[in-house]
Protein backbone atom coordinates (compact mmCIF):
# COMPACT_ATOMS: atom_id res chain seq x y z
CA UNK A 1 0.00 0.00 0.00
CA UNK A 2 1.52 3.65 -0.67
CA UNK A 3 1.65 6.38 1.07
CA UNK A 4 -0.34 8.10 -1.56
CA UNK A 5 -3.73 6.16 -1.55
CA UNK A 6 -3.05 5.98 2.34
CA UNK A 7 -3.19 9.72 3.19
CA UNK A 8 -6.13 9.46 0.67
CA UNK A 9 -8.21 7.03 2.41
CA UNK A 10 -7.64 9.26 5.31
CA UNK A 11 -8.76 12.16 4.43
CA UNK A 12 -12.23 11.08 4.67
CA UNK A 13 -12.48 12.24 8.42
CA UNK A 14 -15.00 10.82 11.26
CA UNK A 15 -17.64 13.56 12.26
CA UNK A 16 -15.48 15.69 14.96
CA UNK A 17 -18.66 15.21 17.32
CA UNK A 18 -17.35 11.52 17.20
CA UNK A 19 -14.29 11.48 19.29
CA UNK A 20 -12.58 8.31 19.26
CA UNK A 21 -12.51 6.55 22.82
CA UNK A 22 -11.66 3.86 20.40
CA UNK A 23 -9.01 2.30 23.13
CA UNK A 24 -10.34 3.58 26.29
CA UNK A 25 -12.44 0.62 26.64
CA UNK A 26 -11.61 -2.77 28.02
CA UNK A 27 -13.23 -4.66 25.44
CA UNK A 28 -11.91 -2.90 22.49
CA UNK A 29 -8.44 -3.30 24.49
CA UNK A 30 -8.61 -6.91 24.21
CA UNK A 31 -9.84 -7.41 20.88
CA UNK A 32 -6.99 -5.33 19.71
CA UNK A 33 -4.72 -7.25 22.34
CA UNK A 34 -6.15 -10.46 20.09
CA UNK A 35 -5.32 -9.17 17.19
CA UNK A 36 -1.49 -8.32 18.64
CA UNK A 37 -0.31 -11.39 17.14
CA UNK A 38 -0.83 -9.81 13.47
CA UNK A 39 -2.79 -13.05 12.30
CA UNK A 40 -6.23 -11.63 10.99
CA UNK A 41 -9.13 -13.02 12.95
CA UNK A 42 -12.68 -13.88 11.89
CA UNK A 43 -15.30 -12.13 14.16
CA UNK A 44 -16.36 -15.70 15.59
CA UNK A 45 -13.01 -16.64 16.62
CA UNK A 46 -13.10 -13.36 18.32
CA UNK A 47 -16.11 -13.83 20.03
CA UNK A 48 -15.04 -17.00 21.56
CA UNK A 49 -13.96 -16.90 25.20
CA UNK A 50 -15.82 -13.71 25.17
CA UNK A 51 -19.16 -13.10 27.47
CA UNK A 52 -20.38 -10.68 25.09
CA UNK A 53 -22.31 -12.13 21.78
CA UNK A 54 -20.94 -11.54 17.96
CA UNK A 55 -23.06 -8.44 17.12
CA UNK A 56 -21.24 -6.65 20.48
CA UNK A 57 -17.78 -7.78 19.17
CA UNK A 58 -18.88 -6.78 15.81
CA UNK A 59 -20.04 -3.10 17.10
CA UNK A 60 -16.68 -3.09 19.13
CA UNK A 61 -14.64 -3.87 15.89
CA UNK A 62 -17.03 -1.35 14.32
CA UNK A 63 -15.75 1.75 16.39
CA UNK A 64 -11.85 0.48 15.71
CA UNK A 65 -12.40 -0.14 12.22
CA UNK A 66 -13.56 3.93 12.05
CA UNK A 67 -10.55 4.71 14.44
CA UNK A 68 -8.40 3.38 11.88
CA UNK A 69 -7.12 0.77 14.02
CA UNK A 70 -8.01 -2.22 12.45
CA UNK A 71 -9.43 -3.58 8.92
CA UNK A 72 -11.73 -5.96 7.03
CA UNK A 73 -9.63 -8.20 4.95
CA UNK A 74 -10.96 -11.15 2.51
CA UNK A 75 -10.41 -14.48 3.35
CA UNK A 76 -12.04 -16.62 -0.05
CA UNK A 77 -15.41 -15.72 0.96
CA UNK A 78 -15.12 -14.74 4.69
CA UNK A 79 -14.03 -11.56 5.96
CA UNK A 80 -11.15 -11.52 8.65
CA UNK A 81 -10.41 -8.69 11.08
CA UNK A 82 -6.89 -7.66 11.37
CA UNK A 83 -4.89 -5.20 13.23
CA UNK A 84 -3.75 -2.00 10.97
CA UNK A 85 -0.18 -1.79 12.23
CA UNK A 86 0.55 1.55 10.66
CA UNK A 87 -2.36 3.37 12.58
CA UNK A 88 -0.49 1.72 15.80
CA UNK A 89 2.87 2.80 14.39
CA UNK A 90 0.93 6.44 13.83
CA UNK A 91 -0.14 6.68 17.08
CA UNK A 92 3.47 6.36 18.76
CA UNK A 93 5.30 8.66 16.16
CA UNK A 94 2.35 10.75 17.21
CA UNK A 95 3.15 10.58 21.14
CA UNK A 96 6.88 10.33 20.00
CA UNK A 97 6.36 14.11 18.50
CA UNK A 98 4.63 15.59 21.60
CA UNK A 99 6.80 13.41 24.37
CA UNK A 100 9.89 15.47 22.41
CA UNK A 101 7.97 18.48 22.94
CA UNK A 102 7.71 18.08 26.75
CA UNK A 103 11.43 17.30 26.99
CA UNK A 104 12.52 20.54 25.34
CA UNK A 105 10.02 22.53 27.55
CA UNK A 106 10.72 20.76 30.65
CA UNK A 107 14.10 21.01 29.75
CA UNK A 108 13.51 25.28 29.88
CA UNK A 109 11.40 24.61 32.88
CA UNK A 110 14.55 23.38 34.76
CA UNK A 111 16.96 25.91 33.73
CA UNK A 112 14.54 28.04 34.81
CA UNK A 113 13.82 27.35 38.31
CA UNK A 114 17.56 26.51 38.85
CA UNK A 115 18.80 29.76 37.78
CA UNK B 1 -0.98 0.20 23.61
CA UNK B 2 0.48 2.91 25.73
CA UNK B 3 -1.66 6.31 24.77
CA UNK B 4 0.02 7.96 27.81
CA UNK B 5 2.97 10.73 28.28
CA UNK B 6 4.86 10.55 31.46
CA UNK B 7 8.12 12.93 32.57
CA UNK B 8 9.78 12.59 35.77
CA UNK B 9 12.10 14.98 36.51
CA UNK B 10 14.44 16.06 39.39
CA UNK B 11 14.68 19.62 39.81
CA UNK B 12 16.96 21.25 42.04
CA UNK B 13 14.37 23.97 43.09
CA UNK B 14 11.85 23.84 46.06
CA UNK B 15 8.33 22.81 45.96
CA UNK B 16 7.11 26.42 46.50
CA UNK B 17 9.66 27.96 43.20
CA UNK B 18 8.27 25.30 40.88
CA UNK B 19 4.62 25.96 42.12
CA UNK B 20 5.48 29.46 40.68
CA UNK B 21 6.57 28.71 37.82
CA UNK B 22 4.17 26.70 37.36
CA UNK B 23 1.29 28.71 37.74
CA UNK B 24 2.34 32.12 37.66
CA UNK B 25 1.15 32.83 33.84
CA UNK B 26 4.10 35.19 33.61
CA UNK B 27 6.74 32.93 34.80
CA UNK B 28 4.75 29.89 32.70
CA UNK B 29 4.97 31.94 29.90
CA UNK B 30 9.10 32.39 30.44
CA UNK B 31 9.80 28.99 30.13
CA UNK B 32 7.11 27.35 28.12
CA UNK B 33 7.94 30.31 25.28
CA UNK B 34 3.91 31.73 25.66
CA UNK B 35 2.49 35.61 26.15
CA UNK B 36 -0.78 34.76 27.86
CA UNK B 37 -3.22 37.46 28.50
CA UNK B 38 -3.59 36.57 32.12
CA UNK B 39 -3.43 34.41 35.44
CA UNK B 40 -4.60 31.11 35.80
CA UNK B 41 -8.11 30.36 37.17
CA UNK B 42 -10.23 27.09 37.71
CA UNK B 43 -12.63 26.59 35.32
CA UNK B 44 -11.51 29.33 32.83
CA UNK B 45 -9.79 29.98 29.53
CA UNK B 46 -6.37 30.81 29.81
CA UNK B 47 -5.30 31.97 26.03
CA UNK B 48 -2.29 33.29 24.95
CA UNK B 49 0.51 33.76 21.80
CA UNK B 50 3.22 30.86 21.08
CA UNK B 51 6.96 32.45 21.10
CA UNK B 52 8.29 30.29 19.41
CA UNK B 53 10.17 31.63 16.40
CA UNK B 54 8.12 30.63 13.32
CA UNK B 55 5.47 29.56 15.40
CA UNK B 56 4.14 32.53 16.45
CA UNK B 57 0.68 32.28 14.49
CA UNK B 58 -0.03 29.36 17.11
CA UNK B 59 -2.69 30.17 20.02
CA UNK B 60 -2.17 28.14 23.00
CA UNK B 61 -5.72 27.65 25.26
CA UNK B 62 -6.00 25.63 28.18
CA UNK B 63 -9.07 25.29 30.48
CA UNK B 64 -7.31 25.36 33.33
CA UNK B 65 -8.73 21.87 35.58
CA UNK B 66 -7.07 22.10 39.14
CA UNK B 67 -4.57 23.74 41.36
CA UNK B 68 -3.84 22.50 44.33
CA UNK B 69 -1.04 24.31 46.15
CA UNK B 70 2.18 23.01 45.34
CA UNK B 71 0.90 19.64 44.94
CA UNK B 72 -1.05 19.57 41.60
CA UNK B 73 -1.84 21.90 38.22
CA UNK B 74 -3.75 20.51 35.85
CA UNK B 75 -5.10 21.76 32.34
CA UNK B 76 -7.17 20.70 29.32
CA UNK B 77 -5.71 21.77 25.95
CA UNK B 78 -6.89 21.15 21.98
CA UNK B 79 -4.75 19.19 19.92
CA UNK B 80 -2.82 20.91 16.83
CA UNK B 81 -3.85 18.97 13.80
CA UNK B 82 -1.45 21.82 11.85
CA UNK B 83 1.05 23.84 13.20
CA UNK B 84 2.25 25.41 9.81
CA UNK B 85 1.45 28.56 9.30
CA UNK B 86 -0.40 28.21 5.93
CA UNK B 87 -3.32 25.61 7.44
CA UNK B 88 -3.15 26.61 11.08
CA UNK B 89 -6.50 27.43 12.51
CA UNK B 90 -7.28 28.75 16.19
CA UNK B 91 -10.72 27.61 16.00
CA UNK B 92 -9.83 24.35 18.14
CA UNK B 93 -14.23 24.07 19.40
CA UNK B 94 -13.74 20.43 17.34
CA UNK B 95 -10.17 19.53 18.37
CA UNK B 96 -9.52 16.75 20.47
CA UNK B 97 -8.44 17.68 23.41
CA UNK B 98 -5.80 16.22 26.33
CA UNK B 99 -5.67 16.79 30.05
CA UNK B 100 -2.15 18.03 31.47
CA UNK B 101 -0.60 17.24 34.67
CA UNK B 102 1.73 18.55 36.87
CA UNK B 103 2.31 16.86 40.12
CA UNK B 104 5.27 18.30 42.68
CA UNK B 105 6.95 16.12 45.29
CA UNK B 106 9.54 17.65 47.65
CA UNK B 107 12.66 15.85 48.13
CA UNK B 108 15.96 16.22 49.97
CA UNK B 109 16.98 18.23 46.94
CA UNK B 110 13.77 19.78 45.94
CA UNK B 111 11.06 18.57 43.65
CA UNK B 112 10.32 16.05 41.69
CA UNK B 113 8.15 17.10 39.17
CA UNK B 114 6.03 14.10 37.41
CA UNK B 115 4.36 15.44 33.88
CA UNK B 116 1.27 13.23 32.25
CA UNK B 117 -0.51 13.98 29.24
CA UNK B 118 -3.63 11.42 28.81
CA UNK B 119 -6.68 11.41 26.70
CA UNK B 120 -4.67 10.86 23.10
CA UNK B 121 -7.40 8.15 22.26
CA UNK B 122 -9.38 11.05 21.13
CA UNK B 123 -7.30 12.02 18.46
CA UNK B 124 -8.44 10.42 15.21
CA UNK B 125 -5.76 8.71 13.02
CA UNK B 126 -5.87 10.65 10.11
CA UNK B 127 -5.43 13.78 12.56
CA UNK B 128 -2.55 11.50 13.71
CA UNK B 129 -1.13 11.43 10.59
CA UNK B 130 -1.69 15.29 9.15
CA UNK B 131 -0.32 16.62 12.60
CA UNK B 132 2.84 14.54 11.78
CA UNK B 133 2.92 15.03 7.90
CA UNK B 134 2.85 18.97 9.07
CA UNK B 135 5.41 18.46 11.57
CA UNK B 136 8.70 17.52 10.17
CA UNK B 137 9.92 20.79 8.82
CA UNK B 138 9.27 22.34 12.67
CA UNK B 139 10.37 19.45 14.76
CA UNK B 140 13.81 19.65 13.23
CA UNK B 141 13.66 23.48 13.99
CA UNK B 142 12.71 22.66 17.20
CA UNK B 143 15.66 20.81 17.71
CA UNK B 144 18.40 23.14 17.21
CA UNK B 145 16.16 25.92 18.95
CA UNK B 146 16.95 23.66 22.07
CA UNK B 147 20.41 23.25 20.64
CA UNK B 148 21.26 26.86 20.44
CA UNK B 149 19.61 27.10 24.05
CA UNK B 150 22.03 24.91 25.64
CA UNK B 151 24.87 25.77 23.84
CA UNK B 152 24.00 29.66 25.59
CA UNK B 153 23.61 28.35 28.92
CA UNK B 154 26.96 25.79 28.68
Amino acid sequence: MSTRSRSRKRTVRPQPAILFAALGDATRLALVGKLSSGQPASIAQLTAGSRLTRQAISKHLRVLERAGLVRSVRAGRESRIALDPHAIEEMQEYLDAVSRRWDQALARLKAFVED
Amino acid sequence: MENRIEKRIALNAPVARVWRALTDYREFGEWFRVALEGPFVVGQVSRGRILHPGYEHIVFEAMIQEMEPERLFSFTWPQIQYHDKERFSADYSHSPRTLVEFRLEPTAAGTMLTLTESGFESVPAAWRADALRGNDGGWTQQMKNIENYVDEKS
